[in-house]
């Protein structure tokens, strides 16, 4: 008898610990992005992120490109499908970046670090991709087993925010 | 904490790089040819300098792509 397989994200079971969080620094898990990476030669500018035909094109290297796409299939991204590599955790409110900035060391200043920019960093002791989509708006890109250590990371850090 | 440059990704954390040792050692040409000794030397025989090295850095936490920086052992300035 064929067993089903039932598809879990990296985060699922942590929503009602993000919800208990003060909309100044609401956190929210959206797994099952489809990502790939493409190789080679690439117009994008060094650490931006750009919204193509119907996926966001990551600039992760000289010659490496990350595709991202809630929607779309691997095949339909081209490339090497590497989704299952990384989870996606949103996180957005008027304290989003005083959040960062207590682990991650790369100026977040929306005149160094604005919408449209990203980086491959660290964030506490996790590497982390890291696009701005906003002011005070972030999407996180984490290793799948680093998204738990990741979470329970930025639950800590928001202590400070909760009323 | 230091910032190391990264030709690819700007100014970052020295904790986000990997140190390489020497640059410009060079692969024998001939591998097979080499005494064990010279190959020793070959493994790991290298300059240590005070003052100015050329060495290999991996921007290991970011774009994971390696650079040759110049550094100045007594003092810890890069330059290039």
């Amino acid at each position: 008898m064929a067993e089903t397989l039932t598809r879990t994200g990296a985060l699922d079971g942590w929503a009602a610990r993000f919800a208990e969080l003060p909309d100044s620094v609401a956190l929210l898990a959206e797994p099952f992005h489809t990502m790939t990476s493409v190789r080679g030669e690439t117009t994008l500018r060094p650490n931006t992120w750009v919204e193509e035909d119907g996926f966001d094109a990551v600039w992760l290297g000289p010659d490496e490109v990350l595709r991202t796409s809630p929607f779309r299939s691997a095949a339909e991204l081209g490339g090497t499908d590497v989704s299952a590599q990384r989870t996606t955790i949103r996180l957005r409110g008027a304290h989003a970046r005083d959040l960062l900035e207590t682990g991650c060391a790369i100026d977040l200043h929306p005149r160094v670090f604005g919408a449209g920019s990203a980086a491959v960093t660290l964030l506490g002791q996790a590497n982390v991709i890291l696009l701005c989509l906003g002011e005070n708006d972030y999407r996180i890109l984490v290793r799948s087993s680093f998204a738990a250590y990741l979470a329970e990371w930025l639950l800590d850090a928001a202590t400070e925010y909760r009323g | 904490m230091q910032l190391i440059e990264c030709p690819y990704c700007g100014p970052r954390e020295e904790v986000e790089f990997h140190y390489g040792g020497q640059a410009g050692v060079a692969y024998p040409a001939d591998p097979a040819a080499l005494t064990d000794e010279e190959w020793g030397r070959f493994v790991f025989v290298r300059a240590n300098p005070k003052g100015r090295f050329e060495e290999r850095w991996s921007h290991a936490a970011g774009c994971r792509r390696w650079f040759t920086a110049v550094r100045d052992t007594a003092t810890y300035r890069f330059s290039r």
